[in-house]
């Protein structure tokens, strides 16, 4: 969270928690997600996928709050959030 | 009690010239689309229909130029619409590249081409029939084309919504090739009750919608059509595309693609075939002629008949695809094939292909701007028949 | 990445609901747009860090939020890497030539007016070879929403030079640098009658979205202009980097004024970027203005136009039966 101005309401609010699910074989391997994940939740893989790129790992799933802002930004539609199941119980 | 509202096809005979019977042909065929851009000598038939339409629910928009006429005219076709432009020469020159789109994605539409005099600004206001190899091979790559030609008034009327037929049933664009004369000769016009006027519906589909294929052919080579917005999802392309519709670059897709853009005209080309013939058996010489020209040959055959030849008359209604087989037929039986025209040899190199050596051939030329002199088509005949 | 601090809130990328970001929710197995795109033809043509796939979350976005109904979309396109984007998108989608997206989806909404018509297409396509079209279809008021993803070069065929290409660029036709004025292209569409005009770079995913769904809800003819990065030729030849480092440089260089004069939203090659909302106004469609010319002139004798034939019924007009 150190690029991110703290929320005034923090305190009260539990931010919701997702999941992260990467096509590795989809990827080209851009890196937007990787940078622009505003959680670091994600880190460039250490294997090639078949196209011979990096795609990304989720390196602290725990970290994930679901902004699903990797799923905008990915352009080869390789990588999605999902709410984490626990949490739509909770929220029920 | 009220008199019964009129519908859009006024029955009845009129005094119109060709332009204007064109204009009333489209609305007979249920063409309720037309995109246009003013081009002398062809402007009247947009003028019209800017007119009629908005009285019988028909929609005109005078586009920016060509280029964007024949566009919008592609897409109000796969919108749903029977869709028309007009144009002439320097106008058909700028709409070739969509024309080949309109080949490639075989959206039916007709393309009206009142002809004037060329090359480049040439003679607006005066006659030719030199586009038309331009209809037939104007747009890059390889395919086969309908097109037609009027030599009256009454064909324009007739015709049109002959070329809407046949752009519906082959799904292509047709070329209709009027010329300046025809297009401003006025003469008696009678356009018949709405319901006996032959208008042939769009082959649209009716299968499951998620397993429609565009190009996936009927029996005859062509296949049926939906209409934008009916969620069919559809993709259409001007690239070599699969029965999907989907591009496939490949010299496989391609063979396959264009063979079939090619044989759905090729292999149904008798049934589209319209010629006239008159006195064609036994006769020595046969005059092959179309539109304004073949109205003036009809004087040099009168006269080449007083003095005892035996002239018969192929009038090409179908210019395209051209009528070989009957030519090659006629070639074997006659002495000399004669077609005069309004340019320097254009339809006589195709007359003079089919014919393969089998009989004389002879061209009267013309550079346009006027017509024959039937004389000099009299002489052809003459010389034609020794 | 200081910068990044600074205007991170510029993105809207905190404090959003994600419930109401991009499309419905996907499952585990299931990417959620893979409903909106044609998954037969993927992976799709455009390099890696190419910014094109990004405008087309953002567009798919918009239609889910937008809650038009999905079979009234059609989607158009020209010719060149943008072109190509209608074939990837499971709408009734159109491939056309090189500058005709525009004339064609005008003859698709004048004669279905019922279709919600949406372009993309590229800045060589739209704003060059079819600058004709798009001054006239914004003159017009046409009702369509044109996305006009600009990547300062022709891509498709090599990196060429476009009426976009910042002065002092490189590319394979100015080997010497663009000397050339570029297009302001909001500006033109704006003075030209466009009556909603918006800029953001692929970077801005939500406002892209927004924008989107705003232009897609407007009635008129709403043009978004969305700067995306080229890696393979445009930033390789100006030795920018990579397409991540395009993004950077919008993240870093991005100004959003929205409703700006859109008069000073050139672009300066590697210089800040005006984004934004610039234009949104209402004012009578084509297809209104005809309607109430007709009228006022015509009276009861106008009669609106039909509207396409219908598939479904017999129009009556039919004698025989072309399947014969």
């Amino acid at each position: 969270m150190k690029y991110w101005r703290k929320p005034l309401d923090a305190e009260r609010k539990r931010a919701p928690h997702g999941n992260v699910h990467v096509i590795f074989e989809r990827c080209k391997g851009c890196g937007f997600c990787i940078a622009y994940c505003p959680r670091q939740v994600l880190e460039v893989s250490d294997e090639f996928n078949r196209k011979g790129y990096h795609p990304p790992v989720v390196a602290h799933p725990e970290q994930c709050v679901n902004c699903r802002l990797c799923e905008a930004l990915c352009p080869e539609f390789a990588i999605w959030n999902t709410l984490d199941e626990q949490e739509v119980e909770a929220t029920k | 009690m009220s008199k019964p509202k009129r519908g859009p096809v006024l029955t009845g005979a009129h005094y119109l010239d060709g332009d204007h019977a064109c204009a009333e042909g489209a609305i007979a065929a249920g063409c309720r689309f037309i995109a246009g851009y003013p081009i002398t000598p062809s402007t009247e038939v947009a003028e019209r229909l800017a007119e009629r339409f908005p009285k019988i629910g028909g929609t005109f928009i005078q586009m920016e130029d060509e280029l964007a006429s024949i566009a919008a005219v592609l897409g109000a076709a796969w919108g749903g619409a029977r869709a028309m432009t007009v144009t002439s020469g320097p106008g058909f020159s700028l709409m070739m590249e969509n024309i080949g789109l309109g080949v490639m994605t075989e959206t039916p539409c007709v393309v009206v081409n009142v002809q004037r005099g060329g090359p480049s600004t040439g003679l607006p206001t005066l006659t030719g029939q030199q586009d038309m190899m331009q209809a037939r091979w104007g747009s890059h790559g390889d395919y086969e084309i309908i097109a037609l030609s009027p030599s009256s008034p009454q064909e324009c009327f007739d015709l049109t919504v002959t070329c809407f037929n046949l752009s519906e049933k082959y799904r292509v664009p047709v070329m209709f090739m009027m010329d300046e004369c025809v297009g401003h000769m006025t003469e008696k016009v009678v356009i018949p009750e709405a319901d006996t006027i032959d208008v042939w519906p769009r082959r649209w589909y009716r299968g499951p919608k998620d397993k429609y294929q565009p190009y996936l052919p009927d029996k005859d080579g062509v296949p049926p059509m939906v209409r934008a917005g009916d969620d069919h999802r559809f993709h259409i392309t001007g690239l070599t595309h699969d029965e999907r519709g989907y591009p496939i670059i490949t010299a496989e897709c391609q063979h396959l693609c264009v063979s079939r853009l090619v044989d759905k005209i090729r292999n149904n080309a008798d049934d589209l075939m319209i010629v006239k013939e008159e006195q064609v058996k036994g006769a020595d010489v046969v005059v092959v002629a179309y539109g304004i020209s073949a109205r003036v040959a009809t004087k040099a055959i009168t006269d080449a008949r007083k003095q005892g030849i035996k002239v018969g008359f192929l009038r090409l209604i179908t210019v395209w695809p051209f009528p070989e087989k009957r030519i090659r037929e006629l070639a074997g039986d006659v002495k000399c094939l004669v077609m005069p025209e309004l340019n320097m040899g254009q339809m006589y190199r195709e007359m003079e292909r089919a014919a393969g050596g089998k009989c004389k051939t002879l061209l009267v030329p013309h550079c346009g701007g006027w017509v024959h002199d039937p004389n000099d088509i009299l002489k052809a005949i003459l010389e034609g028949a020794k | 990445m200081q910068e990044f601090e600074l205007r991170a809130s510029d993105f809207g990328l905190v404090l959003m609901n994600p419930n109401q970001l991009i499309v419905g929710r996907g499952t585990a197995e299931h990417h959620p747009m893979e409903d909106f795109l044609r998954m037969d033809r993927m992976p799709h043509i455009w390099c890696s860090t190419c910014g094109l796939g990004t405008c087309l979350t953002a567009f798919i976005a918009a239609v889910e939020e937008s809650t038009i109904p999905r079979e009234d979309i059609v989607v158009v396109s020209g010719i060149g890497c943008t072109g190509r984007a209608a074939g990837y998108l499971k709408f009734d989608s159109f491939h056309t030539t090189h500058g005709r997206a525009i004339p064609y989806a005008t003859g698709l909404k004048v004669a279905n007016p019922r279709l919600k018509v949406c372009l993309i297409s590229g800045d060589g396509d739209l704003v060059s070879i079819g600058g004709n079209h798009l001054i006239h279809a914004a003159r017009r008021n046409m009702d369509m929403t044109v996305i006009c993803v600009n990547n300062f070069n022709y891509a498709m065929t090599g990196g060429q030079a476009a009426p976009s290409t910042p002065q002092g660029a490189f590319a394979t036709t100015t080997p010497y640098g663009a000397f050339e004025r570029p297009f302001n292209i909001p500006f033109l569409v704006d003075s030209c009658g466009a009556t909603y005009v918006a800029r953001w770079t692929a970077l801005h995913v939500r406002q892209l979205t927004i924008s989107i769904k705003e232009a897609m809800l407007h009635r008129g003819f709403s043009f978004i202009e969305v700067i995306s990065p080229c890696p393979t030729v445009y930033a390789r030849r100006n030795r920018l980097g990579s397409g991540l480092d395009l993004m950077k440089f919008y993240h870093d260089h991005s100004i959003t004024k929205n409703f700006a004069s859109t008069r000073e939203c050139d672009i300066k090659f590697q210089q800040d970027i005006i984004v934004g909302k610039f234009v949104q106004k209402d004012e009578p469609t084509y297809l209104d203005a005809m309607d109430a010319q007709m009228k006022k002139t015509l009276g009861a004798k106008f009669v609106p136009y039909v509207g396409p034939m219908d598939p479904g019924a017999d129009s009556g007009r039919t004698k025989s039966d072309a399947r014969t």
